[in-house]
């Protein structure tokens, strides 16, 4: 193959707030790049999770490389990496931006800059990377583009005159965001001589091929044979195959150069070897340091999750293992509970997060899961002067050996029409938020900055967000860090007996509303039995809260018409099949589904 | 040869009635004289192309179910009964019932019915209060179904069921013991005694589905305590006036319990002929279609759908699940007699756990007890394998 000369090279992201067109207009730019038939292109083609579609979200970095005749005759080779869009996802979209050297900021013509639009941009400026706008949906009857573009510039600080005006939908003026791509966006500038240093921005795990490594190349260059080291995890491999990325495909090549986006296989078994962030390099040339940004992932919420059937339990711990590959920022301890047996101590970016992956195991690993309620790491200060870091609520030590407790705190920034103000302070005070300022945007619009502690948030405070301003509020937010709090554990009697599954830590304000609103909806979700099984919520063995479910009395299906048992036959199955995703606690048996209902409980 | 034939019971589901009732999930609906008629002729070709299969069988019980039978003419039941008798053995003591509705019924037809072998009357009353009627879409009145009952009475039918329902909208405790208070002063044979279901699909599921307890403007459903009442009292009245509860639903005089439905819960072999009409032949079962066109428009002998010969461990739920619906339970020999393996080996953890918590008793057979009845549907899940 002939080398690309790096002039010729560009690497970019788009970038823009959740629902602004980014994934729509990758595909135009991949579409009208001619990479794919018409045939071959189907809605969003770097989304290609099933989970992903169907949420509408990317959750994963995925790349890809198109070539673009330009209107000065040359052909570019443009680099798009996609990144995720979701706030739970930081650190992966900064390691996916490290991997550029410029970015699309998508902006919706009819709502103008969102709360994330602002946390990317930002982050993209973090990177050094050069950022030009494109105003999408100019097509929408709602669109104010001169508006935008002056909020860009106000707000940002981009110049936005020049940006390109377009439909990604309808395909309106792409051509002239492909041309700004290659006269905006700087070229590579690696020595190819050089050591090899290579980011990892995202792996995959093949069953034939191991572990499939995303990175871009920074100096340097690799082909098979070249043996590597991870500079991080100092995994040592021969690289088996290199390659670029076609459309859903992997296409290889000879050799991958600086500046250049591509993968590498090198039979790599351990999916721990190739962490999100580290550096590729030559095991007997290595480049004098790793490339910034590095970290462990740190997990924000953490939660138990168990097989629904306790025999699963080697599958799931395998499903885990195939996931973090695919996810660096999964973490897992195995862990057991009393209520639930043998399952793992997970942690996650934040909610979504969780669902994602939960969603995940259960879709492609077949696996029926019982996830507990979802918790921050507390700093439990014992009085012996020993600190330990809570994941789990169970393990909070005894009330008299407890000095103090702090809760993780974020800076959280919300964006919100102004007519919308009043019941979103009032949400964030309802959270125990602590007002930091607001401004206004625009005439209509406005920035509050609130601190919120985030055990406040990781439930539902994304859905209450937008149920209380129809929609119209943005959010987004980062750890502040850690604060003293007044945190009590709020535990779950059934039957008298205490489920350890479904005790949590709470405010000590908050623990009687919580208590009530979890026993009310236990009470729906456990069946009724031969007897009356009270259910009580406590602190430091005072119940607070109590509620009962009612002893079954009448259970009689009477109807059989005309001999046609199946309907009846139905019914039992069903029975069966739900005593079947019992949990038996003591002589009571609670539904998988309670675990998780608790969960959710502000429907308001 | 007087080899002793196998026992059979007929079904035949006739799928018209005058409308939908609001709370009725059964295959049925308004038709013309003329879809009638062509029905007819599809239900009897059917009956003739299938009769070949049961020519070692003597039919012990016939059951016209539908729908309401009743909107048939006399003469159009004669030609089914007529058609049966003269392809298949129909035994001459056989018990040949009619559902009818109130509302539906001529001196003629009824002699007619009578004439042509039916012997047997269930009416659908469902309720005595016509407050309770009109609001189940019932197209009777209470003073309707009076003159009904007593029309078959005089016409020599001695053996009268009447349906019942409790747990109807707008109903509570009192009406309900008044319902049962006029219909067992009328004496007839046999009450079926059901609580209302509320079925998806139907208009009630609208109103009531959910555990909505209805929506504005329509009557409430009873509460739980009221509802459990009822249930109770259904029991204690019939019994008090020599009713003996002989399945969870059905009370009979001694020696007027429905043979026919028995043949279901003891796994006796049954034909089912007509739309959607469910068999059970030789451990075998299997559904008519259920879409009319289809019906009838198929072959006389490619009406049957979702065939499936059931394995051991199916006849062993079903003898469990259905045999313990009826009152004397499920003979402890005759499992072992079937299956080769007794009951406690079978059902060991299941006989442990519900005889402890007082819902079944065994003693060689296995029975619910009057605690087990209560909450059946609990107990008898735990009998499938």
């Amino acid at each position: 193959m002939e080398r690309t000369e790096q002039s010729r090279i560009r690497n970019f992201c788009i970038i823009a707030h959740i629902d602004h067109g980014k994934s729509t207009l990758a595909d135009r730019i991949i579409e009208k790049t001619g990479l794919l038939t018409e045939r071959e292109m189907q809605a969003q083609v770097l989304d290609n999770m099933e989970l992903e579609r169907e949420r509408g979200i990317t959750i994963k970095s995925q790349a890809v490389r198109t070539v673009y005749r330009a209107k000065d005759g040359e052909e570019y080779i443009l680099n798009l990496i996609d990144t995720p869009g979701h706030v739970d996802f930081n650190y992966e979209v900064s390691r996916s931006l490290a991997a550029c050297d410029g970015a699309v900021l998508v902006v919706d013509a009819a709502q103008g800059i969102e709360a994330q639009t602002l946390a990317n941009v930002y982050l993209a400026l973090d990177h050094d990377l050069d950022v030009f706008p494109v105003i999408n949906k100019i097509d929408l009857p709602s669109a104010q583009p001169q508006r935008v573009k002056d909020e860009i510039e106000d707000v940002i600080g981009l110049e936005a005159q020049d940006a390109p005006m377009i439909s990604a939908k309808n395909g309106i003026g792409i051509e002239e965001v492909l041309e700004q791509i290659v006269h905006k966006i700087p070229a590579p500038s690696g020595d190819p001589d050089a050591p090899l240093s290579a980011l990892i921005f995202d792996s995959l795990y093949d069953s034939y091929k191991g572990v499939i490594v995303f990175c871009r190349l920074m100096d340097g260059r690799v082909r098979k044979g070249s043996v590597i080291r991870m500079m991080a995890t100092g995994a040592q491999a021969e690289v088996v195959e290199t390659g670029y990325f076609g459309a859903g495909q992997f296409i290889p090549c000879e050799e991958l150069s600086a500046g250049m986006v591509g993968y590498l296989t090198a039979s790599i078994k351990n999916v721990r070897d190739t962490m999100v962030g580290d550096t590729v390099t030559e095991a007997d040339r290595p480049c004098a340091e790793p490339l910034p940004g590095y970290k462990e992932v740190t997990s924000m919420v953490y939660c138990g999750v168990y097989p629904a059937d306790g025999a699963k339990y080697p599958d799931l711990r395998d499903a885990l293992e195939k996931l973090q590959l695919n996810d660096a920022s999964l973490r897992y301890e195995p862990e057991t509970s009393i209520a639930l047996g043998f399952g793992f101590r997970c942690g996650f970016l934040g909610l979504l997060h969780l669902e994602i992956v939960q969603e995940r195991l259960e879709r492609e690993y077949n696996l029926d899961l019982v996830t507990t309620a979802p918790s921050v790491i507390y700093r439990v200060h014992k009085t012996d002067g020993e600190m330990i870091e809570l994941t789990n609520p169970s393990n909070l030590p005894d009330p008299t050996q407890i000095e103090y407790m702090e809760e993780p705190v974020v800076n959280a920034e919300i964006m919100v029409t102004k007519d919308f103000v009043g019941p979103i302070m009032e949400l964030c005070q309802e959270r125990r938020g602590r007002y930091v300022s607001m401004e206004y945007m625009e005439e209509t619009r406005a920035l509050l900055r609130y601190e919120l502690p985030l055990n406040e948030i990781i439930y539902d405070f994304f859905d209450a967000l937008k149920s209380r301003s129809r929609g119209y509020a943005s959010f987004d937010y980062e750890v502040k860090g850690y604060e003293r709090s007044e945190m009590v554990k709020l535990d779950i009697l059934i039957n008298k007996e205490e489920v350890d599954a479904l005790s949590f830590i709470v405010h000590k304000d908050g623990a009687y509303e919580r208590g009530r609103k979890m026993c009310e909806k236990l009470k729906e979700e456990i069946p009724r039995h031969l007897f009356e099984i009270p259910i009580q919520a406590a602190v430091g063995g005072k119940v607070i809260a109590r509620e009962t479910v009612k002893a079954m009395r009448k259970d009689v299906l009477a109807k059989c018409y005309g001999g046609d048992i199946t309907r009846k036959k139905k019914l039992l199955e069903k029975q069966k099949e739900g005593k079947k995703r019992m949990r038996q606690i003591g002589n009571v048996e609670i539904p998988q589904k309670a675990f998780m209902s608790v969960l959710k409980l502000d429907d308001k | 040869m007087i080899n002793k034939k196998r026992s059979l019971s007929v079904y035949i589901h006739i799928p018209f009635c005058v409308r939908k009732c609001l709370y009725c999930d059964f295959l049925s609906f308004p038709a013309g004289e003329e879809l009638r008629e062509r029905y007819l002729r599809a239900l009897c070709g059917e009956m003739v192309s299938q009769s070949v299969f049961y020519k070692d069988s003597k039919v012990r019980t016939v059951f016209l179910g539908g729908g309401t039978p009743s909107l048939l003419s006399g003469e159009q039941i004669s030609r089914i009964l007529a058609c049966l008798r003269a392809h298949y053995d129909l035994a001459a003591d056989a018990e040949i019932t009619m559902e009818m509705n109130p509302g539906t019924l001529t001196r003629e037809n009824l002699s007619c019915w009578r004439d042509a072998g039916v012997n047997r009357v269930s009416l659908g009353l469902q309720s005595a209060d016509n407050r309770e009627l009109s609001a189940l879409g019932r197209i009777h009145t209470w003073e309707t179904f009076l003159r009904s009952y007593d029309l078959c009475r005089r016409l020599g039918f001695a053996n009268i069921n009447v349906d019942l329902m409790s747990a109807l909208p707008g109903q509570g405790l009192r009406s309900w013991e008044k319902t049962l208070r006029l219909v067992t002063d009328l004496e007839p044979e046999h009450i079926s005694a059901y609580s209302l279901m509320i079925e998806e699909g139907t208009p009630f599921y609208e109103r009531y589905g959910d555990g909505q307890k209805g929506k504005d403007g329509f009557l409430p459903l009873p509460d739980e305590e009221t509802e459990f009442a009822m249930y109770r009292l259904t029991r204690e009245f019939l019994e008090s006036k020599g009713y003996r509860r002989y399945e969870i639903s059905n009370y009979a005089r001694p020696g007027k319990e429905c043979a026919h439905n028995s043949t279901y819960w003891t796994r006796g072999e049954y034909a089912g002929f007509g739309l959607g009409a469910a068999s059970m032949i030789g451990n075998a079962r299997w559904v008519n279609l259920r879409d009319m066109d289809a019906y009838m428009s198929a072959p006389p002998d490619r009406k049957k759908t979702q065939f499936h010969r059931l394995t051991v461990k199916e006849q062993m739920e079903e003898t469990m699940f259905l045999g313990l619906r009826m009152i004397q339970g499920v003979s402890g020999a005759a499992f072992r007699e079937a299956y080769g393996v007794s009951v406690e080996t079978v059902y060991g953890d299941a006989l442990r756990k519900h005889i402890a918590d007082g819902l079944l008793e065994y003693d060689g057979d296995v029975r619910l007890t009057d605690a087990g009845i209560d909450v059946s549907n609990y107990v008898l899940a735990d009998f499938l394998l």
